[in-house]
C-alpha cells in the first residue's frame, strides 16, 4: 500500500500549524491559541506516523508486530508521564521542567542517530548523511546531558559548582575526541566497512560527557539562558536527523526552533547583561568579593502596616515582584491587597525587571497565576521613566534588580546592568525576609537611601499584615 | 505513485535557510512577558523528534536498534506531551484586564 501521499500531506499541514503556532504565541493575545493549533499538528504528524508501518524495510518485516508494540507502549508511557507530571509540577518549577523535557527530546534525537548509525542506514545513504547523523547525534546528546545537569541544579539536587583544573581544557580535549570518533564512524562508514559498534558507542559516551562537562561549570543565575541554548541545540538536532529520515516536518520544525530558540537566548542574555561566551566560558558568582566600600547613610525599618497605609493614600504605586515574592507563594495575597489599592483608585502597576524571577518572562507567568492582568504589568523600558512620578515604590524579594550600583559604580559586579529605577520613587518600600546581600553577593545601595524604608518579614505574612492594616481603614 | 520527498543537496539547504529565517522573523520583536511560555512553546515543537524515532523504531531489526528506539520514542513522547501540557497551563493564565473581569463575573 502507497502511503507516502497521506504521510507527506500530514507533514506539510503539520508544518504549517508548528510556525502558524509559533507566530500566535509571539503576542500575549494569540498566544493560548498558538499552543492549541501548534498541538492539532503534532497530534496530526503522530497518528500520520504510524502509516511508516505498512512501508518498513526487509530487515523489520519479521518484527513488525513487536515494534508496533513497542511503539505504542513508549508513546503510552511517554505521554502519560509528561502530561501527569506536567500538570502537576508547580509553576514556580516551570524552568528545570522545560528543561527536563528539553533534555529528553534531544535524547531523542541522539537516539535516532544511534539507530541509523548502529544499523548502517545512515551509512549506507552517503557521507552527507552520515555527516548530518553524526552531527545530530552529538548535539543532541550534549542537550540531553546537559539538559539533565540544568534540570538537577534548578530543581536543588545538584547545589555544588563543580569547577576541575583547567576545565576549558577537558571540555576542549571532549569536544575534539567526540568529533574524531564521529569522523571515524564517517570515514569507516566510507569504506563500506560494518558498522563500528564499539566506537559508536565510545563517540555517543564522550558525546553525553561533554554536555555534563560544559554544563557543571555554570552558576543558577546562569541556567535560564542555558537551558534556551539546549533547546536551540535539540531544534538543530532534530533538524539534522530530520536530513538523515529526510522528514520534512522534523527538518522544518526543528531548524525553526533552532533559530528561534538561537534569538531568545541572545535576547534572554541580553536582557540578564551576559553574553552567551561569557555564560559558557566564565564563572560568575562566588569568587568576586562585591567591596561594599562607602554606603552611606543606614538601614531604616518599618511596618508592614505603615507601607501599606502610605500606599493606601498614594496616587501611584509601581511594584516591583522578584523571585522572594514566588518562593514565599505570597503572589496572590499580593493581588487581592493591589485590588483592595484599586478599589480606592490608586493606580497600581507592577514593573518586572527582565531577569525577574528564574528566567526571563517567569516572574509574569506567576502573576498571571495569581491572576493578576497582564496590562498593568510593565517591562523594564517601558516603566523606568514613570519611577520619578510614583508617589511609592515596593520591591518584594528582589534585590540586585533594584541596585542603583549597577548605574555608578564601575568596580560593582553588576555594573551595566539594566536595572529599576526605585530609588528615583517618592518613597521607597523593601519588603525583604533579611538583612542579607542579593545572589550577586553585593551590597544593595538602595537599601540605605533616605527615601527607603525596609519591611522585614516574610512576604506572605507582609501581605496578610497590609491587607489587614488597609481594611482596617476602610 | 510514490510521493516520498527526497531532500538533498542544494534544496535541503534552501529549506534550511528558509526555516531558519522563519523562525528569526516569528520570535523577533517578542516582548520578554512572552520568553519564558515561548522558549516553553518551541520546546513543544521540537517534540516532533517523536515521528523520527517511531519511524527509527518500525523499522528496527535488531534488539539493540529495539532498545534505542524503544527509548527515542519514548523520551520524544515525552517532550511533546510534556511541552505541550506546561506551555499550555503557562498561556491559559494570560488573560487581560477586560476579559478576567468577564469570567469572574460569569462565576459569580
Amino acid at each position: 500500500m502507497d502511503t507516502s501521499l497521506i504521510i507527506e500531506t500530514a507533514y506539510f499541514v503539520a508544518a504549517l500549524l508548528f510556525i502558524y503556532g509559533l507566530k500566535r504565541m509571539s503576542s500575549p493575545v494569540t498566544a493560548r491559541s498558538g499552543i492549541l493549533v501548534a498541538g492539532w499538528g503534532m497530534a496530526l504528524a503522530v497518528v500520520v506516523a504510524f502509516l511508516y508501518g505498512f512501508d518498513v524495510n526487509e530487515r523489520a518485516q519479521p518484527h513488525l508486530t513487536m515494534n508496533i508494540a513497542l511503539v505504542l507502549i513508549a508513546l503510552g508511557l511517554g505521554v502519560g508521564w509528561a502530561w501527569y507530571s506536567g500538570k502537576k509540577v508547580a509553576m514556580t518549577n516551570m524552568p528545570q521542567m522545560v528543561a527536563l523535557y528539553n533534555g529528553m527530546g534531544g535524547g531523542a534525537a541522539a537516539a535516532i542517530a544511534a539507530v541509523e548509525l548502529f544499523s548502517g542506514n545512515a551509512q549506507a545513504h552517503g557521507v552527507v548523511i552520515s555527516i548530518l547523523a553524526v552531527l545530530g547525534g552529538l548535539i543532541g546528546s550534549v542537550a540531553l546531558s546537559g539538559s539533565l545537569v540544568a534540570w538537577a541544579k534548578l530543581d536543588g539536587r545538584l547545589n555544588r559548582v563543580l569547577r576541575l583544573p583547567m576545565q576549558q581544557l577537558v571540555n576542549a580535549v571532549l569536544f575534539f575526541a567526540s568529533l574524531a570518533t564521529g569522523a571515524a564512524v564517517v570515514t569507516a562508514g566510507m569504506a563500506g566497512a560494518e558498522p563500528p559498534m564499539l566506537l559508536i558507542a565510545v563517540f555517543f559516551l564522550i558525546a553525553l560527557a561533554l554536555g555534563v562537562m560544559i554544563t557543571t561549570p555554570i552558576g543558577g543565575a546562569d541556567m535560564p539562558v542555558v537551558i534556551s541554548l539546549y533547546n536551540a541545540l535539540t531544534g538543530l538536532a532534530v533538524a539534522f536527523e530530520g536530513f538523515v529520515l529526510q522528514n520534512p516536518a522534523m527538518i522544518i520544525a526543528g531548524t525553526v526552533v533552532g533559530s528561534a530558540g538561537t534569538l531568545l537566548t541572545l535576547m534572554m542574555a541580553k536582557a540578564m547583561n551576559r553574553s552567551v561566551t561569557n555564560v559558557l566560558f566564565s564563572q560568575f558568582g562566588g569568587d568576586e568579593e562585591g567591596d561594599a566600600g562607602d554606603i552611606q547613610g543606614s538601614m531604616k525599618a518599618s511596618e508592614a502596616s505603615d507601607a501599606a497605609i502610605a500606599m493606601y493614600y498614594a496616587s501611584k504605586v509601581i511594584i516591583v515582584p522578584g523571585y522572594g515574592l514566588a518562593v514565599a507563594q505570597a503572589q496572590h495575597k499580593l493581588y487581592e491587597f493591589v485590588k483592595l489599592l484599586q478599589k480606592q483608585g490608586v493606580d497600581v502597576r507592577f514593573a518586572i525587571h527582565p531577569v525577574a524571577g528564574r528566567m526571563p518572562g517567569h516572574m509574569n507567568v506567576l502573576l498571571a497565576e495569581a491572576g493578576v492582568p497582564y496590562d498593568i504589568i510593565a517591562d523594564l523600558e517601558d516603566i523606568n521613566e514613570d519611577f520619578t512620578q510614583a508617589d511609592v515604590a515596593v520591591v518584594i524579594g528582589a534585590n540586585d534588580v533594584v541596585n542603583p550600583a549597577a548605574r555608578t559604580r564601575k568596580s560593582s559586579p553588576i555594573y551595566g546592568m539594566p536595572i529599576l529605577n526605585v530609588d528615583q520613587a517618592h518613597q521607597a518600600y523593601v519588603i525583604k525576609r533579611g538583612q542579607g546581600k542579593g545572589y550577586s553577593g553585593v551590597e544593595n545601595e538602595l537599601f540605605y537611601a533616605e527615601n527607603t524604608s525596609m519591611v522585614y518579614g516574610d512576604a506572605q505574612k507582609v501581605m496578610v499584615q497590609m491587607i489587614d492594616a488597609v481594611k482596617a481603614l476602610g | 505513485m510514490d510521493f516520498t520527498s527526497t531532500i538533498t543537496g542544494f534544496v535541503a539547504l534552501y529549506i534550511f535557510m528558509l526555516a531558519a529565517f522563519t523562525g528569526y522573523e516569528v520570535i523577533a520583536r517578542v516582548p520578554a512577558i512572552l520568553h519564558t511560555p515561548l522558549m516553553s512553546g518551541s520546546n513543544f515543537i521540537h517534540g516532533i523528534v517523536v515521528v523520527g524515532a517511531m519511524w527509527a523504531l518500525l523499522n528496527a531489526g535488531s534488539p539493540l536498534e529495539q532498545l534505542i528506539g524503544f527509548v527515542g520514542v519514548l523520551l520524544g513522547a515525552g517532550n511533546a506531551a510534556g511541552g505541550y501540557v506546561v506551555t499550555e497551563r503557562m498561556l491559559e493564565m494570560f488573560k487581560p484586564s477586560d476579559k478576567r473581569d468577564a469570567a469572574a463575573a460569569d462565576k459569580e
